[in-house]
């Protein structure tokens, strides 16, 4: 499963996306789990984000479907 | 009309856009690059997005804007990209029959797209040194 990232996420990987190894189908939160065991440097960051499915805010507990675009949203600070 | 830019706002037209003859108030909020935070001095600001939610969130708060106040028309603009001190990072015009609704319109706009929106700024320190400001962490 493929997770885009952005600003300090992707500065602190050096990439705007990584590939995860996730069992399918998953949640939210088991993909927050693989997320941090995978990318360590990633771990205070992630635990304190948002993730969106498909351009919408997702808890922790929502089953991402097959294909779904996903993306970690660490704190807003638009304006 | 919501929308994400790389150019400078033309805040001018923004507000022609929601100008109309049944609104007798119109407000318009601009953000811009402010210098100081705390003792800290900023030389300029990055701003990115993920830019297919943002602009479905904006939609979103344009909408739910609309369903709150009395609404004639309502225009938001968020730069993207290297903004230097004082240059606008957002605006929001908002028209409506009277004052009171376009105040409290705007303001709602302005504070739902900063709590929602996925954007997000990088502050150039004074100091060469550079940070992504993400409130909480």
């Amino acid at each position: 499963m493929t997770v885009l990232l952005f600003a300090r996420a992707r500065d602190l990987i050096g990439c705007d996306r990584v590939s995860i190894a996730c069992p399918a189908p998953a949640t939210v939160g088991e993909l927050r789990r693989q997320l941090i065991q995978q990318y360590p440097r990633l771990a205070g960051l992630a635990e304190r984000s948002a993730f969106a499915v498909n351009d919408e805010f997702a808890d922790d507990l929502m089953q991402i479907p097959s294909g779904a675009e996903v993306a970690l949203l660490p704190p807003v600070s638009g304006g | 009309m919501m929308r994400l830019t790389r150019e400078a706002i033309d805040y001018h037209a923004l507000t022609e856009q929601v100008r109309r003859g049944d609104c007798g108030a119109v407000v318009l909020f601009l953000g811009t690059v402010r210098d100081l935070t705390g003792e800290r001095v900023t030389v300029a600001l990055d701003y990115e997005a993920y830019p297919a939610m943002a602009e479905k969130k904006m939609a979103e708060i344009e909408a739910d804007t609309r369903q709150r106040w009395p609404v004639g028309d309502i225009a938001l603009e968020h730069r993207l990209g290297h903004l230097d001190v004082a240059d606008i990072s957002v605006a929001v015009a908002v028209s409506c029959p009277h004052r009171a609704q376009a105040f409290e319109a705007c303001r709602y706009a302005i504070d739902r797209l900063k709590e929602l929106v996925p954007i997000w700024k990088k502050e150039n320190w004074a100091d060469g040194s550079t940070e992504w400001v993400h409130p909480g962490t």
